[in-house]
């Protein structure tokens, strides 16, 4: 184990409340805030956002998923629907699947392995028209099937270590074949799963409710008897909300000073979880607006950057704590200090590396440069890092202002290349290097790409990590890999990674911080301690 | 008979040693002050926030957008009078910095506002018909939405920035304007002098531009400083909102909107300061409003 995951779940022990003798209640409602005004649609196979996940995940079964009780884990997977977790077989490029028997849906009828199998070609192989925000993640998948009721194989074209997390997504979700069949659409408006709660009620911009489904086929579970997720987008009313119990917690996570608040306020009723998070924002210079399709600019601005100085800084104010390259800090596959110091960006001597700056700006004739940074309207931290990132900027001369736009407008922008340099994000679930940095790849490989660059080498680089199953090997390329993307060609580049805070009243039990604010989301293991 | 005037007696000897017209004005200004006090104090934090603004590169302390990791969210003290914000950045400096986005922001808005107000109410009145009509009508539909529904629209379509909420907010004030001096400008198209210049064939250019515009001036003025005030609290609003001037333009507004949801239990200082330099300068503004009011109201001139 690295060092940095022992000391993650360090954190995590010593924030975790629960005891061995809590004994698990069951009853009552949970009631928690969900930092959105509502989610763009209710098929998680089709959307990214926390807010689809957080209002709907507790309705629906998936296939495998991070063990509930230990979700910080980057290998720990369950079966959730299946029965046990299959050994790979045919050199790795097999992974059958037995489905446990007796699941039903919640409008009664039987779930078998014809509705898993669906489920997943719908993820991996969308009918035209239809949009899966992960088929990039499966290229590995051949093909699935279901050849009878209760089995279900994955045949891969090549062996990677990268598929079983990428099984383990939280966001797919097990529909009804017969649905799927009839109107592959109807599950962004409709809700019907297997979960632990039945669907009760949705209140566009208010609330989402669910109540227990007395047919879950985990014996015991759920222990809460509904749930009810209220929408608030204004942070100042969540922590109002959890201040006067009227919501238990929020789980996207609050910036340090809200915990403070909160824990100043409330003491003890208040214990705080928190994690290292799976989600980095980045920058990312438009290649076809001059003068950012020349690399001297491009690696002028990541120079300018000082992140070990910014993230310490930045950590008291906003949700942002670790520095890292382009993998999750802390995983096997990320660099270290040393590695990261040589790459541009993250030199441990910012007066050289601003120095450099600033001769390659002459070189390229962009002294005194003037820029828009294009940004979305989201306070954390996405505007507390464009603030320090500009007065970064602004230590090499350059004169940036900022266009901050809502998230349809932003997303708008990005797709229209209507930016010089934009704030972009990559918020991933289950840890899986292989697969997250594909963030990094041109937009003809990977769609949410928006740096507007094609860039073969990058590519071969890639595919040839991907194919590789020696972790040694695996992560030399992955070494050389950020080294291309972040310095040679400074395609994009980093700021600190995120960090997740927690802070909830003390009766709710059983629920465990992730690297994702994605992950173990169902509520099945959750209770009231009241 | 004599008449004296009333506060000749009052005005300082000073005033005999300086030229007859400046002492016109200077006495007039004396008269203002003596009998408007409360325009006089609004007056006096209008024009200090003008020096303020203008003249922010010499007198703020620090840089207002250098972040500094060693002062984050400091109290008010002696290196730092208001304190500091969430990225060390001096309060003082960010304020009187905020007074020049305010006042630019507060006086484009208010003088374009005006003018095309003016254009529009003095045009519409003179030429009445269906010009008229139709003017009325759209400027009906404009004003039929509050203030800020109508600039968060604006900002909607063009986007956020110091250029975009001048546009935004200047939009909704302009039929106000119009609508004031196109009732100013109606009585005055009756008056026998307005017949008497058409009948001696002066050109409507002409009739508009000496006869009638200068007789507008009052409402016109009055209004121009009202406007003044609505748009530094317009543009306040937007930037709390999220959808004015961003970071890291200092502005008024936008540090209400950086730390007073965050900040207002353990760095009070950081929403309180900010709030206080808004109300102010609206509160000057609207002071010194009334008071030309008043002055330039013959009705009341005399009370």
């Amino acid at each position: 184990m690295t060092r940095p995951i022992a000391a993650m779940l360090a954190v995590l022990a010593i924030a975790l409340p629960a005891t061995a003798e809590d004994t698990p209640k069951s009853g009552g409602t949970l009631t928690y805030m969900i930092p959105a005004d509502a989610p763009p649609s209710l098929d998680g196979h089709r959307e990214t956002t926390f807010a689809t996940v957080h209002s709907a995940a507790p309705f629906y079964s998936v296939l495998i998923r991070v063990d509930p009780n230990n979700p910080a884990s980057t290998t720990d997977f369950v079966c959730d629907l299946c029965t046990a977790m299959p050994k790979p077989t045919d050199d790795g490029k097999t992974y059958t699947f037995k489905i446990r028997s007796g699941v039903k849906f919640h409008d009664g009828s039987p779930l078998t392995a014809a509705d898993v199998a669906a489920s997943w070609n719908a993820i991996i192989h969308p009918p035209e028209g239809v949009t899966s925000a992960r088929e990039s993640y499966f290229v590995m998948v051949d093909k699935v099937e279901a050849p009878d009721p209760s089995t279900v194989i994955f045949r891969l074209k090549f062996a990677t270590n990268a598929f079983m997390p990428a099984l383990a997504d939280p966001f797919a979700w097990i529909y009804k074949k017969e649905i799927l069949d009839k109107d592959p659409h109807w599950y962004e408006k409709n809700i019907l799963g297997s979960g632990p709660f039945k669907f009760a009620g949705l209140e566009i911009g208010q609330s989402m409710k669910g109540v227990r489904n007395p047919d879950y086929y985990i014996e015991g579970l759920p222990y809460l008897d509904g749930f009810t997720g209220i929408y608030a987008e204004k942070q100042a009313v969540r922590v109002e909300a959890i201040r006067a119990d009227r919501a238990a917690m929020e789980f996207r996570g609050m910036p340090p000073a809200s915990r403070d608040q909160l824990v100043k306020e409330l003491g003890d009723k208040i214990p705080v979880q928190e994690s290292d998070w799976n989600c980095v924002n980045l920058v990312t210079p438009n290649h076809k607006k001059k003068p950012f399709d020349d690399v001297r600019v491009r690696r002028a601005l990541t120079l300018a950057i000082d992140n070990w100085r910014g993230a310490p800084a930045l950590a008291k104010i906003a949700n942002v704590h670790t520095v890292g390259g382009i993998v999750f800090p802390g995983s096997p596959l990320a660099a270290t200090k040393e590695e990261l110091q040589a790459i541009a960006g993250f030199w441990p001597d910012i007066d050289k590396s601003r120095a450099e700056a600033k001769r390659l700006l002459k070189e390229a004739g962009a002294e005194g440069l003037k820029f828009e940074l294009m940004n979305r309207n989201v306070d954390q931290p996405y505007k507390y890092v464009a603030t320090w990132l500009i007065d970064e900027w602004s230590k090499i001369g350059l004169h940036v202002t900022q266009r901050v736009l809502p998230t349809g407008p932003f997303f708008e922008g990005l797709r229209n290349d209507n930016f010089d340099v934009t704030i972009d994000f990559n918020c991933q679930a289950v840890v899986n290097p292989l697969l997250d940095v594909g963030k990094f790849l041109p937009h003809s490989v990977y769609t949410e790409n928006y740096g507007n660059y094609d860039d073969q080498k990058e590519i071969d680089l890639y595919q040839q990590m991907l194919h590789e199953t020696d972790f040694t090997k695996q992560r030399a390329l992955m070494r050389e890999f950020e080294k291309y993307v972040l310095d040679n060609e400074a395609h994009m580049f980093m700021t600190p990674w995120w960090y997740r805070i927690i802070p909830y009243r003390s009766y709710v039990k059983g629920w465990k911080i992730s690297p994702s604010h994605y992950l173990n989301q169902d509520l099945a293991t959750v209770w009231l301690d009241k | 008979m004599t008449i004296a005037a009333p506060d000749s007696r009052a005005i300082p000897a000073i005033l005999d040693d300086v030229p007859e017209i400046r002492r016109s004005i200077l006495r007039r200004a004396w008269i203002f002050c003596r009998r408007q006090p409360l325009g006089t104090f609004g007056m006096v934090i209008v024009v200090i926030i003008a020096i303020a603004g203008l003249s922010a590169d010499w007198i703020a302390p620090y840089s207002p957008t250098a972040n500094d990791f060693a002062a984050m969210t400091e109290a008010p003290s002696w290196a730092h009078w208001l304190g500091t914000d969430q990225f060390g950045r001096d309060q003082l400096s960010r304020i009187i910095y905020g007074a020049r986005t305010a006042l630019i922001v507060g006086f484009s808005c208010a003088i374009i506002a005006s003018v095309a107000g003016l254009v529009l109410g003095v045009g519409s009145a003179y030429f009445g018909g269906r010009l008229d009509l139709y003017l009325q009508g759209v400027l009906d539909v404009v004003m039929a939405f509050p203030l800020i529904i109508m600039a968060l629209a604006v900002v909607a379509i063009f986007g956020t920035g110091v250029h975009n909420v001048i546009v935004a907010i200047t939009i909704p004030l302009i039929p106000r304007c119009a609508r004031v001096v196109r009732s100013s400008a109606l009585s005055i198209r009756e008056v026998p002098y307005i017949d008497a210049a058409r009948a001696c064939g002066f050109g409507h250019a002409r009739i508009i531009l000496r006869h009638m515009v200068p007789n507008v001036m009052a409402p016109f003025l009055i209004l121009l400083t009202a406007f003044v005030g609505q748009a530094i609290l317009a543009e306040a609003s937007l930037s709390y909102l999220g959808l004015g001037v961003q970071e890291p333009v200092p502005a008024w507004g936008l540090m209400l909107q950086g730390g007073a949801e965050e900040y207002a239990s353990t760095a009070p200082w950081i929403a309180v300061f900010p709030g206080l330099a808004i109300a102010l300068t609206v509160f000057g503004f609207s002071l010194f409003g009334d008071a030309l009011r008043d002055a330039l109201d013959p009705k009341l001139r005399d009370r």
